[in-house]
């Protein structure tokens, strides 16, 4: 039988042992985000441009090939690596280089960032290179934004149109 | 005593404080793995009942919990808050469990396999509670999602990015019903099979917990989930980032690191951190004694060694002897723990019998012989001088009765006091001990399991070898003690000698011999 003094013990452990339990199940809360932020996160999926033009094979080099090979032109399967800057008001709040994956380097990079940034109106402006030919961007848009506090701002790219897509 | 490290001491005395309102039996310490698999009860009953009224698509999983939640929050919200209180209890019985092994260094040598297999153990766990809350999908259900799939895209296994699955117009109800394949499914089966794992270097695996800790633990559960009844977050808005969050640290702890380090790092932390876990046993390396030791001609094949052997590592097999017997014991020295438990169920322990000659058992600890423990025995009680005199056994695992050593007081320190056969306690009365004194790891507690849990039953006559009727019990004594116990081990142990003054031959007429 329980004696009335372990029962009032046994009571205080329980609580004691439950109140931890309680506290760290919601507290202390996690601020994420400033009462005056907001969020932008850039998820992008895009091939980079081939590295090289495909050449022209000479007649020599055709006939080392087997019959069945000999295509007239050899193309290099490596692709360009991807910028991406973005910037408000002017300033760079973010800026990559992403290299393409595989043993060849010849696939698509996927960018995935989010960057906490103050809310407010601002120009943003974001460039993309996605051609290791070609000095300075190959993709850009300007666009006024106006962010409101724990806003998500999504920027994505989409390749078939060749423009920006911010919602 | 100065010994002890402050670890072991802190914990020594947490335990004590636990057994003074607990008592043993019920003391939550000594059974934390079983309160563990309660709770895990309790969070399969919650979550079985969850799921009958749980929308398993993407539109209707936040309503579904909020209407059990607010709605029925008779039944369908406490059981709710037991499966999120149930989970977070599990989660600390762990934590403390794995203290505990680490305070009184339980988790080197022989016992590495179970740290070892312990530690991911714990990762499936806290992996079964984040599938949890993703499922309720309000803002911290996205918050985990949208992290974890960062931690999934930076490890090489996944091609392009999941975490942009959650991004606005991607989302899709397929993804979702595979987080609740995952959840009601799949992670619990695997996590029965981890466990299995876990315990399998063991015998005589407990995984229910006494009626009485498991009884209270429930009501306080239950006082907690109406008190302070689970609640969601807001529903999940692909457009908006949560600005404040109410983390559920023990299972979300890791994800806060994703704000400052990239998914690389983090996993870096995180596979690091699991890694010197699981080295722990070798750092540095506990040495287990050399493994017990078969003699064929004094085993008879009964396989009481076997039964009682705590850690699976004994065998009962065919005679390859050709003797009369039809079974003989084999013992596995890659699972034993060189405990010596098995000496003591032998009944050829015996130290009466072969008094003439060299004492053989059926199975015997090489570092420290049966034959040696009776010689120790009578080479102790032979220096002993005036009255009272009283033979105390300790272990080398509790507190060291060495220091109890006196002019009438001697000792005799086994491996464990379940290695000690009940018919040396007789044979020390026997060979002039007034009194015999036991101690060794605290009750409830033992280094090797069930070292003082066997020797306490065959005292009581409940297993084999037993403690025979006609043993003087009022000349023998069993106080249990921890190396923070020495100043209750002497008071209780000047009351035994008290008690054999009180009672000699001289005063009672009785005969003692």
């Amino acid at each position: 039988m329980l004696s009335p003094k372990r029962l009032v013990l046994q009571i205080f452990n329980y609580g004691i042992f439950m109140a931890l339990v309680w506290y760290f199940s919601f507290a202390p809360p996690y601020i994420r985000l400033d009462p005056d932020q907001a969020m932008i996160t850039l998820s992008i999926s895009h091939a980079g441009e081939l590295v090289a033009d495909c050449r022209q094979l000479s007649p020599e080099e055709l006939a080392k090939l087997p019959p069945n090979m000999r295509l007239g032109t050899s193309c290099d399967r490596e692709r360009s690596p991807v910028d991406l800057e973005i910037s408000l008001d002017g300033d760079s709040v973010f800026r990559t280089t992403a290299e393409p994956p595989g043993l060849y380097k010849d696939q698509g990079v996927d960018i995935y960032h989010s960057i906490k940034v103050p809310t407010g109106t601002k120009q943003m402006l974001v460039k993309m290179n996605d051609n290791i030919r070609v000095k300075g961007p190959t993709f850009t848009h300007e666009q006024e934004i106006t962010l409101e506090p724990a806003q998500l701002l999504t920027i994505q790219f989409s390749t078939s149109t060749g423009q920006f897509v911010v919602k | 005593m100065n010994s002890v490290n402050p670890i072991k001491r802190g914990y020594l005395y947490l335990e004590a404080w636990f057994n003074y309102s607990f008592g043993p039996e019920w003391n939550p310490l000594y059974h934390l793995g079983t309160l563990t698999f309660f709770f895990f009860w309790v969070v399969l009953v919650s979550g079985i009942y969850l799921f009958i009224f749980f929308d398993t698509s993407l539109g209707g999983a936040y309503a579904s919990v909020e209407y059990l939640t607010h709605e029925q929050w008779y039944l369908g919200g406490v059981m709710r808050s037991l499966h999120r209180y149930a989970s977070d209890a599990a989660i600390m019985t762990i934590l403390l469990h794995m203290f505990r092994e680490f305070a009184l260094d339980r988790y080197r040598g022989f016992r590495w396999y179970s740290w070892v297999t312990g530690v991911p153990t714990l990762w499936f766990v806290i992996t079964l509670g984040i599938t949890g809350y993703w499922l309720v999908w309000d803002e911290l259900g996205l918050y985990i999602a949208v992290l974890s799939s960062l931690l999934m895209d930076a490890l090489p296994i996944v091609s392009g990015s999941m975490a942009s699955n959650f991004l606005e117009g991607q989302l899709t109800d397929r993804f979702f019903t595979l987080m609740g394949f995952l959840h009601l499914l799949g992670q619990p089966v695997l996590l029965v099979f981890v466990l299995w794992i876990h315990v399998k270097r063991l015998s005589h695996v407990e995984i229910s917990a006494p009626r009485g800790l498991a009884i209270g633990s429930f009501l306080a559960l239950l006082a907690l989930s109406l008190a302070s009844p689970a609640v969601s977050h807001a529903p999940a808005d692909l457009r908006k980032v949560p600005a404040e969050l109410n983390l559920d640290w023990f299972y979300l702890n890791i994800y806060p690191l994703l704000d400052t380090l990239t998914a690389g790092q983090t996993w870096m932390i995180t596979i690091g951190i699991t890694f010197f876990l699981m080295l722990m046993p070798w750092l540095p390396r506990k040495k287990t004694g050399e493994a017990a030791k078969v003699h064929l001609d004094e085993c008879n094949g009964c396989g009481q060694c076997a039964v009682d052997c705590p850690f699976d590592a004994i065998r009962v097999q065919a005679r390859t002897d050709n003797a009369r017997w039809e079974f003989e014991v084999a013992v596995d020295d890659g699972l034993c723990a060189a405990c010596g438990i098995c000496v003591g169920s032998c009944h050829s322990s015996n130290p009466f019998r072969r008094s003439n000659k060299s004492l053989e058992t059926g199975i015997d600890m090489p570092q420290f012989p049966i034959d040696e423990v009776r010689t120790r025995t009578g080479e102790a009680l032979a220096e002993l001088q005036g009255d009272d005199k009283v033979l105390v056994i300790g272990c080398e695992h509790a507190l060291d009765v060495e220091q109890f050593k006196t002019q009438n007081v001697a000792v005799l320190n086994l491996i464990c006091t379940g290695m000690m056969p009940p018919t040396l306690v007789e044979y020390a009365l026997k060979q002039g001990a007034d009194g015999v004194f036991v101690t060794g790891c605290r009750k409830g507690d033992c280094y090797y399991r069930y070292g003082n849990v066997w020797m306490d039953k065959r005292f009581e006559g409940l297993r084999k070898p037993v403690l025979r009727e006609r043993a003087d019990r009022s000349r023998i004594r069993v106080y249990r003690a921890a190396e923070t116990d020495q100043k209750k081990l002497l008071k209780e142990l000047a009351g035994f000698q008290r008690h054999l003054a009180d009672t000699r031959p001289e005063k009672t007429g009785a005969n003692r011999a």
